[in-house]
Order: structure tokens, then C-alpha cells, then sequence
């Protein structure tokens, strides 16, 4: 799975028209993966995971930092993410199913905020962009 | 056998009742043929699935999107017997359609995505989690017949 052109023009876009909430929608997209898919909670039971709590408000920005660090950087997203790559692999361990879940939250977050903004178009190369970095995360796993 | 709280039957059914069948069932389909592309496998008498417009545009697509979505709202309304609701469609979709059963988990979660497109901020985490429960219910009963 290769992203084109096209893709990445079409990643960029959104990512510059999510505008400065990428740090909410990160939030938002851990809290519905909790509650969508609670067997992912097992990877924070450390966290207090209730709605507003400021764990996951840190942890989404953290994990919204990295997708759009990743879209500016969508030539090499391998190596954007090089060392994120290498806690995931060394330490974090986070089961590669898992991407699919977040990513598929990421993308509910999306389709709410900013409906007219997922076409079948862009729906196709940000879906396609979260499986990249999916990959990416999990390549050096074994 | 699935058990539904209260709370979700309502989630289930007061979204489904502001479903628009026909265009969101279009929606759907098209949005599966177009995310992943590998899927117009099973349609190659589709005519025309050459680009995102095409497939839109599609009216096979559309009607079959809308046979499948009606399809849907039998599990809407038989939510307590799943298995039975889709025994025949499950043994179709093995025997003569051939169709791998993650097909069903890949149309159903472009479901929520359509639906959280149309419903926006009424599409709660709570309801997105009942609904991606339904989906993935309806995908197991669609399954629970193949050999």
C-alpha cells in the first residue's frame, strides 16, 4: 500500500484544515476507542480514564502531535516517526490490531467536525494514511 | 446469544428511525467500493467503477446499496435473534457469492463513518459505541452459517 500523490495532497488538506484542534480531536479520539473498543483500555491502567480527564487530554495531544507530524512529513513518514517507531516496538508493545481501532476513531472524530471535509476521496487517502502509520509504528515489532 | 441494555436499543433505534435508507445505504456502498478498492471484486457487472464519481454516480451501486442497507434494518428489528434474521443471507453470501466475511466488518465500519458524518454531534461516543457493537453483531450473524 503505497500513498500517491493525490493521497498526500489530500492528507495535507485535511490536517491543514483541522486548524489548531488536532490536539482535541486526539483527545476526543482516545475517549471514543476507550469506550468503543474497552479492551484497549488495558494498555492505560495507569490512567484515570474518565471523560475531561487530563491524562487523556495529554496523551491525545501526544498522539495527535505525531499523525500530523507525520502529515508534514508524508514523503518519510518513517522516518518521522523513527523513534515513536522504536518505543512501540521496545517498550510499548501495543498490539498492531489496535492502530486500526484508533485510526477508525480518528476518523469518526473527522467525519463529526468536519463532514464536508471527508469526501469518499479523502476518506480513502486518510485511511489509507492511518494504516501507514499503523505500519510504521509496528514495523520493527519483529 | 447478544445482549442489548435499554440504553442501547434506544441508541439503535432512535438513529435508525432518522436513517434515510436509500442515500445512506448509496453512501455506504459507494464508500467501501472507493476506501477499498479490492472490494469491487464482487461487482464486476457494476458497469462503470473507474473513479470515485463513477462509483458515486453508479445507479447499480446505489440500488444495490440500498438493498443492502434495507437488509440492515431487519437486524434493527430483530435485534434479540441475529443469527436466525441472517441464516439464509449468511449461507448465500458463502455459498453463491463467495464473499470473505471481512467484507462485512469493512462495510460496517464505513457505516459509522457515514452515519457520524450525518449525525455529527448527536453521534456520542455512546452511540458510536452501539452502533460499532451492531455492526460487528450483524458482520458475526452474516458469518455464522459459513462452511
Amino acid at each position: 500500500m503505497v500513498l500517491s500523490a493525490n493521497d498526500k495532497t489530500n492528507v495535507k488538506g485535511i490536517f491543514s484544515k483541522l486548524g489548531g484542534h488536532a490536539e482535541e480531536y486526539g483527545a476526543e479520539t482516545l475517549e471514543r476507542m476507550f469506550i468503543t473498543y474497552p479492551q484497549t483500555k488495558t494498555y492505560f491502567p495507569h490512567f484515570d480514564l474518565h471523560h475531561g480527564s487530563a491524562q487523556i487530554k495529554a496523551h491525545g495531544k501526544k498522539v495527535a502531535g505525531a499523525l500530523v507530524e507525520a502529515a508534514n512529513h508524508i514523503d518519510d513518514i518513517a522516518g518521522a516517526l523513527s523513534k515513536l517507531s522504536d518505543l512501540h516496538a521496545q517498550k510499548l508493545r501495543v498490539d498492531p490490531v489496535n492502530f486500526k481501532l484508533l485510526g477508525q476513531c480518528f476518523l469518526v472524530v473527522v467525519a463529526i467536525h468536519h463532514p464536508s471535509l471527508l469526501t469518499p476521496e479523502n476518506h480513502a487517502s486518510l485511511d489509507k494514511f492511518l494504516c501507514a502509520v499503523g505500519n510504521v509504528l509496528t514495523a520493527k515489532y519483529r | 446469544m447478544v445482549h442489548w441494555t435499554a440504553e442501547e436499543k434506544q441508541l439503535i433505534t432512535s438513529v435508525w428511525s432518522k436513517v434515510n435508507v436509500e442515500e445512506c445505504g448509496a453512501e455506504a456502498l459507494a464508500r467501501l467500493l472507493i476506501v477499498y478498492p479490492w472490494t469491487q471484486r464482487f461487482f464486476a457487472n457494476f458497469g462503470n467503477l473507474s473513479s470515485p464519481t463513477a462509483i458515486i454516480g453508479n445507479p447499480k451501486v446505489r440500488a444495490h446499496g440500498k438493498k443492502v442497507l434495507t437488509s440492515f434494518g431487519e437486524a434493527v428489528k430483530n435485534l434479540e435473534n441475529l443469527k436466525a434474521t441472517y441464516s439464509k443471507l449468511s449461507e448465500l453470501h458463502c455459498e453463491k457469492l463467495h464473499v470473505d466475511p471481512e467484507n462485512f466488518r469493512l462495510l460496517g465500519d464505513i457505516l459509522i463513518i457515514v452515519l457520524a458524518a450525518h449525525f455529527t454531534k448527536d453521534f456520542t461516543p455512546a452511540t458510536q459505541a452501539t452502533w460499532q457493537k451492531l455492526v460487528g453483531v450483524v458482520a458475526h450473524a452474516l458469518a455464522y452459517k459459513y462452511h
